[in-house]
């Protein structure tokens, strides 16, 4: 196996007697897309900062494709690529002479730059108002630009900090595919900074979730929600004529069925205590001479996995 | 260190620089007040005197007061030469040095605080550039065409006055070996003390304005070069000019060394 792209040791970020971050230990594999959710001021931001030696930990110590932030910044920065969470444009400059100038900045061969620019103005759908002053762009037009910047060195790790943040679902979706072909097919490693969890949902390998700044969960979102979400919904078809018979027999297993189940046309819902009641209620059921067709489990998403950890819902 | 980058970001700087008014008013207003209107009024005064029957006997008194150098060198012209001379050639030279004040500090106000005002430092301290490239591009910019300027405006300033004085003294005067001192030795001291002082008045200040008018003090030492010389304590001769120059760069080392300590990266993230 190869080494990690990113691992991060033990390390903390005090700011004044706030904790930014603290005491944070994970590795991210190379090409994954990698999820790193938490509300404002979980410390998501800081830790981009420190694992790209913009700012110094407090203690413990981080390594990027084994560069170290703060002993080889630079050489680390060259090869990652930061959508930072404000646009961060020179609003008085061209879309295409902001791109020009990060690419004077990121040592991209000058006899490249031009095409570069024109590719990613192209792909960003950008390439119509390239000479316009930024100032004068929507939101959604200036997180694109962002985004192209990010991408203008061809980085092998990318940190994005709320990528999808202002933009329509269209440009998101677009968004969506372009991270997800960065990670399959050219290999880049995504660090994805949301508080989208829908987004994390779809696109992440694994995520962590953090709170004032600490590590509260990490795994894959199947293994999240396997963990941290016990309840169940499913629904439940059985033959129509049977449907009285099926609505008596799941309210006499209040053990199995905490909800109280109900009737969708022909279907039946309602909610299990955890994926271990379906094999004895599939039996229940079918010793009660049932005909079921379909129990099919609503998967638990990421969302309910963020509310158990962050309120006790889920 | 990486050239490419720090040209790019001094010429960065300059191009968003000049694209704000308020940048660029006092650097078009101030050199055409002061080195083409201004030698025409201070070479015509005399004679706008004499015909209006008005007594020019201030600058007189001012003459005066001055040191005997500065009476000895203007020994060789009459008295409305000697008018003409010292309010062109000595009383304007501490004036001058505003110019690249101004401009570095301006520029400099822009390039810290407007970039924080602006939030877009952030994208810029996650390139690959080190501290030190950005610390030096971001006063190369400033400094550069604080220079420039001023170099311009001298210029422009030595045709106005040849030509201004050239009813009362009838050739070319200017410059002497004072203004080459002071355009080559104290010009890009002074532009880099503008730009150092900007450097950590941009660390508190909101934003381009708020810096710009705290870094503004910057100019109070002029001013008493200036009232110094029209007091008659002392007048801008060669080795004067050579001595200030030597005491601004010595200051723009200190401050240099000290602003370069603290401009990190870490500190830049948590202050800007």
């Amino acid at each position: 196996m190869s080494a990690p792209a990113i691992q991060i040791s033990s390390i903390s970020r005090r700011f004044g007697e706030t904790n930014a971050v603290d005491n944070l230990t994970l590795e991210v594999q190379s090409g994954e897309i990698f999820g790193f959710l938490g509300h404002n001021g979980a410390g998501k931001t800081t830790t981009v900062r420190l694992l790209n030696g913009v700012l110094e930990p407090t203690s413990g110590s981080a390594r990027v494709f084994g560069l170290d932030p703060q002993a080889e910044g630079p050489a680390l920065r060259a090869r990652t690529g930061v959508l930072t969470e404000t646009p961060s444009l020179d609003e008085r400059l061209t879309a295409r002479d902001n791109l020009s100038f990060y690419a004077d900045l990121y040592n991209v061969p000058r006899a490249d730059v031009p095409g570069r620019v024109n590719s990613l103005l192209t792909e960003f759908e950008l390439v119509d108002r390239a000479d316009e002053k930024v100032g004068g762009y929507s939101k959604g037009m200036k997180q694109r630009l962002a985004l192209a910047r990010a991408l203008l060195h061809k980085p092998v790790v990318l940190f994005l900090d709320e990528p999808t943040a202002a933009l329509d679902p269209v440009a998101a979706r677009h968004v969506h595919a372009l991270v997800e072909n960065l990670a399959r097919r050219e290999g880049c490693t995504v660090f994805l900074c949301t508080h989208n969890l829908v987004e994390a949902q779809k696109l992440c390998d694994r995520v962590a979730v953090m709170e004032h700044g600490r590590l509260v969960a990490l795994g894959t979102p199947s293994d999240l929600t396997r963990q941290y979400v016990k309840r169940l919904d499913v629904d439940l078809e059985v033959d129509p004529v049977q449907m009285d018979l099926a609505l008596q027999t799941l309210q006499e297993l209040p053990q199995l069925v905490i909800s109280t189940p109900k009737r969708e046309k022909e279907l039946l819902t309602m909610t299990l205590s955890g994926r271990e009641s379906i094999p004895e209620l599939l039996s229940i059921l079918v010793q009660k001479g049932l005909r079921v067709y379909r129990l099919a489990p609503q998967e638990a998403n990421l969302e309910e996995v963020y509310f158990a950890l962050n309120g006790g819902v889920g | 260190m990486n050239t490419r980058a720090i040209v790019a970001i001094a010429r960065k700087d300059l191009k968003v620089a000049l694209q704000n008014k308020g940048v660029v008013l006092p650097i078009i207003i101030l050199p055409l007040i002061l080195f083409v209107i201004f030698p025409w009024i201070m070479a015509y005064a005399p004679s706008w005197a004499d015909a209006s029957g008005t007594s020019f006997s201030n600058m007189d008194q001012i003459l005066e007061r001055m040191p005997s150098g500065l009476l000895n060198e203007l020994s060789g012209y009459t008295p409305d030469q000697q008018m003409t001379v010292f309010a062109l050639v000595y009383m304007l030279a501490p004036m001058f040095l505003i110019m690249p004040l101004m401009v570095s500090s301006v520029l400099a106000a822009d390039s810290f605080a407007g970039e924080k005002e602006r939030k877009t430092l952030e994208a810029l301290l996650y390139t690959p550039t080190t501290d030190r490239e950005l610390f030096t591009a971001k006063l190369l910019g400033a400094w550069a065409a604080a220079v420039a300027v001023a170099l311009f405006s001298f210029l422009v300033y030595a045709v106005m006055v040849n030509a201004a004085g050239w009813h009362s003294i009838g050739h070319i005067f200017f410059p002497n070996w004072m203004w080459v001192a002071l355009v080559f030795w104290v010009t890009p001291a002074v532009a880099g003390l503008g730009l150092v002082v900007m450097v950590f008045v941009s660390v508190r200040a909101q934003g381009f304005q708020d810096a710009y008018q705290t870094g503004g003090l910057v100019v109070l030492p002029v001013l008493l070069l200036m009232v110094g010389q029209i007091s008659g304590v002392m007048y801008f001769s060669l080795g004067v000019v050579v001595f200030v120059g030597l005491v601004i760069w010595l200051i723009d080392a200190v401050l240099l060394w000290f602003a370069s300590k603290s401009f990190r990266r870490g500190e830049l993230m948590t202050k800007f």
